[in-house]
């Protein structure tokens, strides 16, 4: 009987160690800007070409920037709960249109609906590269003082929204 | 034999299309290209994580490799571009995981495995050895001897 304690506890080991593996994240990359301030960036905005947003012009509030595109399928998924929780007025919603064209931006707005305070036009991805953008739907959460708080991979959730986003939300604002 | 000669166009132009989609902005710096190229190869890929920046062809991998380049031309030097990559995309970016507190395990681990697994094939060889210079009693000797004198 004892011969076979040994390749058993081998084998417990072995399962324990799959187990965690299978439960973990690979794709998520923990973002280091959480506790950190958010990139500055002073860009075009979507609607109004003419008009200038940076991260500045929201100071003193909690605010979520949620990276969008017109061509990114998983976007078309979470548009419903964005809509939802800019109906509830939560915080404001920043979009930032990521690598796309001005035009079928617009018309994506106009088909779906238009969840965001306002949208900036990232034509060529460099405010993305600047937040650690890697793949598109990102959803960050920024405070009063304009530091990172909670940052999303992929698309937002009901659950997510209800269970993170608008606790931390009021958590923030209350603070 | 026209058809034949059209269709070999066509493959060729095929393949000529492919080769023009996979073109990628490069510089005609020489030094500048070896530069990033070899930045390119310690920097992963997010989207398809097992590869580096200079293996993918995936579209983030081409910007990132475009920032790159025009980081090293307004003359940063290449630990400010690893720094600044660190600085939005974690440790994670780096293909090789540096060396500290939260990765000794990982760097350790197989050194720990090996010295385990010496260790453990020590012990088992003393054992045996042990077990091999044991005497014989009496019994043994006598039944050992019947056997060999048949």
């Amino acid at each position: 009987m004892r011969r076979f304690l040994l390749p058993l506890l081998i084998f417990v080991v072995l399962v324990g160690f799959l187990a965690v593996g299978l439960r973990l994240k690979p794709r998520e990359v923990p973002s280091p800007f959480i506790g950190k301030p958010a990139p500055m960036f002073s860009v075009s905005q979507l609607h109004q070409p003419e008009a200038n947003f940076s991260p500045s012009d929201l100071k003193g509030q909690v605010w979520l920037l949620n990276v969008w595109a017109s061509w990114c399928v998983s976007c078309r998924q979470e548009h419903p709960v964005l809509v939802e929780l800019a109906r509830h007025n939560v915080a404001p919603i920043i979009g930032l249109d990521y690598k796309d064209g001005r035009e079928p931006a617009i018309a994506w707005l106009n088909e779906h609906g238009n969840p965001y305070r306002l949208s900036i036009w990232d034509q060529d991805g460099k405010v993305g590269i600047d937040y650690g953008v890697y793949g598109v739907p990102e959803t960050f959460v920024i405070d009063k003082a304009g530091i990172v708080r909670m940052k999303h991979i992929g698309p937002l959730t009901q659950t997510v929204v209800s269970e993170k986003i608008i606790p931390l939300v009021k958590e923030l604002n209350g603070a | 034999m026209p058809k034949l000669i059209s269709l070999v166009l066509l493959v060729l132009g095929l393949t000529l299309q492919v080769h023009a989609a996979e073109a990628q902005r490069v510089s005609d710096d020489p030094v500048l290209e070896a530069k990033v190229q070899s930045l390119a190869e310690v920097l992963r890929c997010l989207v398809c994580q097992n590869q580096n920046l200079a293996d993918s062809h995936a579209d983030l991998a081409i910007d990132l490799k475009n920032q790159v380049r025009d980081m090293l031309r307004q003359g940063k030097t290449e630990k400010q571009v690893i720094d600044y990559m660190v600085e939005r995309y974690g440790d994670f970016v780096l293909y090789s995981p540096p060396l500290k507190t939260t990765t000794w395990l990982l760097w350790g681990g197989p050194f720990l495995l090996l010295a385990g697994g010496l260790g453990g094939l020590f012990v088992l060889l003393r054992r045996r050895r042990e077990r091999e210079e044991e005497p014989l009693d009496d019994v043994q000797r006598s039944a050992a001897k019947r056997l060999l004198q048949g």
